[in-house]
């Protein structure tokens, strides 16, 4: 988009300043238990100015570098999935009386206003994925409320882990749809590009000076490099139809053998959207909660039948996870479950890798006695 | 629109089907309508527990009454269980895809259930005697693991003594007397006079016994997308997005249960999904 500016680091400020006053919630990301996290912002000097992230299978350590950048790392623990869809949301109540009678209310939909800075490529791809689902066939009115007023300010990512496969997937590094406002960091400011018209109408109030050629080539460079450095991919065969096709095949209890079936890499994937319902009574017995609750395929009730389990052990659930994710999204949604972000690898306490699962399962020939 | 909001139902009849199942004959309190399709499900709720989601056994909520037949098996089911005519519990729906009763019409029908599958085909018996003169020839054949499970058993004399409609009972382990079959359910086909073309079959039951039916059936000459089966999975918020009921890329409670057997033969009775 032609429609850019070049806003200097020390102005940053102002950005938050004006979605502030706009009524936007602002949150961005922040070092928060020695990992970055996205958690409510008043000021720049809240970011992680001078941090970066080490990850590898199993492995998330941030480190200084010396840098005024504040996204010169590449992703933390959890994308902008806590923030629209909660692992823990109230979805009606019900009142009991004397007589026995129930009455159901509703529960009001939470229509903040919330304005997100440093959203990553991956993130946004996911945060597409994540509409489809809860949006695009019936209407989930909890989600749908907080996405309404959702403002998204990009950051194109510069700086991969060594656990990202984003170029892979074509979800990044650059963020190409779903911000209002996108930028490029550079030493000295940004690079502020529009994305939409509640974008240009805040963009119009920074103060902006004109970018230079120099600046441009520089940011469009850094995000070249970004998906040159990555090393990690997802095999180019039509995964859907390979993975189906290998139901049987002997790396399926290969993982199994590793995998502690904990659920974490369901938690930290920003496209899983498996949650329970269940029920909160109030202790005086007249009143009671209805809940979801983030719930995921490695769990033991997740394949629970009237007395006997769909999915009894860790083989079928990892299976379950990967050919849905990478296999069967593309019937639910017309493209794979996986952005790339990498998280389910770095945060799997037994380093398990997605990517080479993938490329264990889909090289080669069939084994024999292979055949589903 | 929210979808996750029961309605109150109140119990106004309750019969016993057998030592643990029961059916509830349920109305809604409030005036708003209510309507539904042969094969679909409501979402129940115990109070203070949950919700599961039970097929209507009815065949059409003209009269308000929604008749639902439950195993008490589980936790909700057997708190469901203890409730008496008079109680309240919650009610959404109904959910899901039905029979294709539409595109049945001027065929002869082949229902084939086992063990408790008999419950969501039980509407579509209900739904071809309301309007008989749309359908042809009507078998039933209901297959159970002992004699002892077989409930409605005076419903299937009754059926079974009406013209054009013909009943045959399988059990693999029968009671002394017993006049049906010994053995699986499909091999009651061979009694069938079909007429492959002008037929539809509609399956319920567990998955290996459907898979076997459908192929059964296939193979004398039923094509493939003229088999229909119901399926099962765990469901909790009945409208695609907790994700439980997934079988393959189907979620089982928006684009089922009732599905034509080429949308799910590929999984169909492969442990894990």
């Amino acid at each position: 988009m032609d429609d850019n500016g070049f806003l200097p680091r020390q102005t940053l400020q102002t950005l938050l300043d004006l979605l502030r006053r706009q009524g936007y919630r602002t949150i961005g990301p922040v070092v928060q238990d020695s990992v970055v996290q996205y958690r409510d912002i008043d000021t720049t000097d809240q970011l992680p100015i001078g941090w970066t992230d080490d990850q590898a299978p199993g492995r998330y350590r941030l480190s200084r570098v010396d840098s005024p950048r504040c996204f010169a790392w590449a992703t933390g623990a959890q994308a902008l999935k806590p923030h629209l869809f909660h692992a823990r949301e109230v979805l009606w109540s019900v009142r009991r009386d004397d007589t026995g009678r129930l009455a159901f209310s509703e529960q009001e939909p939470d229509v903040r206003r919330l304005a997100v800075i440093g959203a990553r490529a991956c993130d946004l791809a996911a945060l597409n994925l994540q509409d489809r689902h809860f949006l695009h066939t019936i209407n989930d009115p909890y989600y749908a409320a907080k996405r309404q007023g959702l403002f998204v300010v990009a950051v194109h990512c510069a700086y991969p882990a060594d656990t990202c496969f984003c170029a892979s997937t074509g979800d990044g590094p650059r963020a190409k749809q779903g911000f209002d406002l996108a930028l490029s960091e550079l030493d000295d400011g940004f690079i502020v590009e529009i994305g939409s018209e509640r974008g240009r109408a805040i963009a119009a109030q920074l103060p902006l000076l004109a970018t230079t050629g120099e600046q441009v080539r520089e940011a469009t460079d850094a995000i070249t490099e970004a998906a040159n450095r990555q090393f990690r991919q997802l095999p180019s065969t039509h995964l859907r139809d390979t993975l189906f096709g290998r139901l049987q095949h002997p790396r399926w209890d290969d993982v199994a053998a590793r995998c502690l079936a904990c659920g974490n890499c369901t938690s930290v994937c920003p496209t899983c959207f498996c949650h329970a319902e269940h029920d909160d009574v109030e202790l005086g017995g007249t009143a009671s909660r209805h809940l979801r609750e983030w719930d995921s395929c490695f769990s033991e009730g997740h394949g629970h039948l009237h007395g006997f389990n769909v999915r009894p052990n860790t083989h079928h659930r990892y299976r379950q996870w990967m050919t849905h994710k990478l296999g069967s999204w593309h019937d639910q949604y017309g493209r794979s479950g996986c952005v790339g972000c990498g998280r389910c690898i770095t945060w799997c306490p037994v380093g398990i890798d997605i990517t080479e699962e993938a490329d264990a399962i889909c090289a080669g020939d069939l084994p024999q006695e292979g055949s589903p | 629109m929210n979808h996750y909001l029961p309605r109150e139902a109140q119990i106004v009849a309750r019969t016993e089907e057998s030592p643990n199942t029961f059916s509830l004959h349920l109305q809604l309190t409030d005036a708003a309508p209510y309507s539904f399709a042969p094969g679909q499900f409501n979402m129940l709720y115990l109070y203070g527990s949950g919700e599961v989601p039970i097929s209507i056994v009815s065949g059409s909520a003209e009269d308000g009454v929604l008749v639902h037949t439950i195993r008490a098996l589980g936790r909700i089911t057997k708190g469901l269980s203890a409730l008496r005519v008079g109680d309240r519990i919650g009610l959404r729906g109904p959910y899901g895809r039905g029979w294709p009763m539409r595109a049945a019409e001027e065929h002869d029908l082949i229902i084939v259930t086992g063990g408790l599958g008999c419950a969501p085909a039980v509407s579509i018996i209900h739904h071809v005697l309301m309007h008989r003169e749309r359908y042809g020839h009507l078998s039933i054949l209901q297959g159970v693991k002992h004699t002892d499970d077989l409930i409605w058993r005076e419903q299937y004399d009754a059926w079974a003594g009406l013209p054009d409609v013909e009943v045959l009972l399988a059990a693999d382990v029968a009671e002394p007397g017993w006049r049906g079959h010994v053995g699986l359910v499909t091999a009651l086909f061979d009694q069938l006079s079909l007429r492959a073309g002008q037929t539809v079959a509609m399956l319920c039951g567990p998955e290996l016994m459907m898979r076997a039916a459908a192929q059964d059936l296939h193979e004398r000459g039923l094509a493939a997308d003229a088999i229909h089966l119901s399926m099962e999975r765990n469901m909790q918020c009945a409208v695609g997005h907790c994700g439980h009921c997934q079988f393959g890329g189907h979620f089982v409670c928006r684009d089922g249960p009732v599905f034509a057997w080429p949308q799910v033969r590929e999984l169909l009775g492969v442990r894990g999904f």
